[in-house]
């Protein structure tokens, strides 16, 4: 085990945690060696002799093999990130998705989470909604078709989360209920939507649901989209939620019974916060899950970003440079999961610290 | 105040409670001991619904426990009730657990619940740990919370599930001298104990209990000096004898 001592010139700190023993020195040498054949050429690759502008393509052509064709990027990015909404209105769906992404920044902030916090995503969600579709304030009228990239995959999953969330509290509470009927239903939907894959309901979804409605009515693509993906969110929701209720002790249960706190109460302010508390680490990593699955629409023909990438590349004169669509894909995939996953353990910290920073403060007091 | 007729209460074959008669009168400090596994604690936890009993009666201040949830809620809002295992809420400070039922079951205003938690906080002696949480304080200290959590909804009766036996010997004392200020007021006491102390002190009668059933019952003093039963005199030489 290398142990990095705090103030340690550069050359010591390098022979105590690389150099420090035979097998130590080993590895390094390895390390440094697969670095030299793998990361070195990737980097010449990416950067030095990639190819960052060139508007019909020829200079990627040349390049192939040798440099990366950043000019795709350059050249389809607004596609990419606005599927085909219509071109001049494309700051629309631009502005539609800092809105998204500052309703994120706002509800992260410990500071926010007061009542009002509601009323600004309602706010913020209207403001999407007259920006997507347009038809008032002189905005010209977009159908949802059209809509696509970037701010589709934000809607999916943000309306997903924002309606899979608290369907999937009622669905845990359901199925620990001491009700038969409610636990049998709660039980069985979860199971059921479970053991599907999402691609199939999103089929069923798009395909197999418009057979089944009377005739003249008919629920928009997209809807039928969200909806199927929140039923699925849910499911898998609902198991995480259970398992952080199963966590708390019956002592918990008990007490807010014997002060008289009803059936909802109890849940409410007892029960939940320390379940949900608990499950945060997997609550988060399903959200990731999903915000990644929504890339699934595209076997529906929506456009989500991943899908107007992969179209991006049908275009002959980019044909033949995925590796460099796909990373750019990545990338943007990875800049929001990361950012989940990174407020997750900030939020865990700061949860359980509460307790710790009360009990420093005792502490001194007392002294 | 309290009255069992011909309780009974089975775990799937296991017959916990066998016949129970069993009254408390108003203002009445009983203390119940026995041997583990004897059904003392479940014999209180039927008096607020902690268990649901499968035949006889039981009837609380005048309103009888069924499945009726209107009974049961009437019932809980007048019988507080002090766990081994205290049961504070972990996550709200001193304050907000001693605060919440009175403000969502009583209906009290926030301000008006504060200054009514802070008086029996005063008076469980801890008025200074208000806002800290549970997890910051002894067990003692953690245990006296809850007694002030369970007097805040002002019960008419007070169960006590063995409320030392989960605590620290130093601990035990400030706890028990808590119990008897509050025995000394008047509050109706049920008391789930082996302090057998603190039943010499307080107990108005102690009720012994073994397999299920009421083995006897009579006034401290007669009890300790002349145990009527076999099962009782046992009892009492184990716990008395070291």
């Amino acid at each position: 085990m290398s142990v990095q001592k705090k103030g340690a010139d550069p050359v010591s700190w390098v022979r105590a945690n690389l150099f420090s023993s035979w097998g130590n020195t080993l590895t390094t040498l390895v390390i440094l060696y697969l670095l030299w054949k793998l990361a070195l050429p990737f980097l010449d690759w990416a950067l030095l002799e990639a190819v960052w502008w060139s508007p019909d393509g020829k200079a990627c052509r040349e390049a192939k093999g040798t440099g990366a064709c950043w000019a795709l990027i350059a050249d389809k990015h607004r596609f990419m990130l606005f599927g085909t909404y219509p071109f001049e209105q494309q700051w629309r769906p631009a502005l539609a998705s800092l809105i998204f992404i500052a309703l994120y920044i706002v509800s992260a902030l410990r500071a926010c989470w007061r009542p009002w916090l509601a009323l600004v995503w309602l706010g913020g969600l209207a403001a999407i909604g007259v920006l997507m579709w347009g038809g008032v304030f002189g905005l010209v009228y977009v159908e949802n078709g059209r809509w696509g990239g970037l701010a589709l995959t934000l809607l999916l999953a943000t309306f997903g989360i924002a309606f899979a969330f608290p369907l999937s509290i009622f669905l845990a509470l359901g199925r620990r209920s001491t009700m038969p009927v409610i636990r049998s239903l709660a039980i069985g939907f979860i199971e059921l939507i479970r053991g599907v894959p999402l691609i199939s309901l999103l089929f069923m979804a798009s395909v197999m649901l418009p057979l089944f409605l009377p005739e003249g009515l008919s629920i928009d693509k997209l809807l039928r989209a969200q909806i199927a993906m929140i039923l699925f969110a849910a499911a898998y929701l609902a198991e995480v939620v259970r398992g952080g209720l199963q966590a708390i002790p019956r002592g918990q249960y008990e007490a807010a019974q014997a002060l008289g706190l009803s059936y909802w109460r109890m849940m409410g302010f007892i029960i939940l916060p320390q379940a949900l508390r608990i499950s945060i680490p997997p609550l988060v990593n399903t959200f990731i899950g999903f915000f990644k699955d929504t890339s699934l629409v595209l076997i529906i023909g929506l456009f989500d970003l991943l899908t107007t990438i992969k179209v991006s590349l049908s275009e002959p004169k980019w044909s033949g440079f995925g590796i460099e669509a796909y990373l750019f894909a990545a990338a943007v995939y990875f800049a929001f999961c990361f950012a989940m996953s990174r407020y997750s353990q900030a939020l865990e910290g700061s949860l359980g610290e509460a307790g710790a920073r009360a009990a420093n403060k005792a502490g001194r007091e007392a002294a | 105040m309290i009255e069992l007729v011909g309780v009974n209460k089975w775990y799937g074959d296991f017959r916990a409670l066998k016949d129970i008669d069993f009254e408390v009168g108003k203002g009445e400090k009983v203390v119940v001991c026995g041997p583990s596994g004897s059904g003392k604690s479940t014999m209180i936890r039927l008096i607020n619904r902690l268990e649901a009993h499968q035949s006889g009666r039981i009837v609380v201040d005048g309103v009888e426990l069924s499945d009726d949830l209107k009974s049961i809620d009437t019932i809980r809002r007048e019988v507080g009730m002090v766990f081994q295992s205290f049961n504070l809420f972990p996550h709200l400070t001193v304050m907000e657990n001693l605060t919440l039922a009175p403000i969502w079951v009583r209906k009290m205003p926030k301000r008006a619940a504060e200054e009514h938690a802070a008086h029996f906080l005063d008076r469980v002696k801890i008025p200074e740990q208000a806002d800290k949480y549970p997890g910051q304080l002894s067990g003692g200290q953690q245990q006296r919370v809850a007694i002030a959590r369970a007097l805040c909804m002002r019960p008419k009766v007070m169960l006590f599930d063995e409320p030392t036996s989960a605590l620290d010997p130093e601990m035990i004392k400030e706890v028990l001298d808590v119990m008897v200020e509050l025995a000394n007021e008047g509050m109706t006491m049920v008391c789930v104990t082996h302090e057998m102390g603190f039943a010499k002190t307080v107990a108005d009668r102690v009720v012994f209990m073994d397999q299920g059933e009421i083995v006897e019952g009579a006034p401290p003093s007669e009890f300790f000096a002349a145990p009527k039963t076999d099962r009782a005199k046992l009892f009492l030489s184990q716990i008395l004898g070291h």
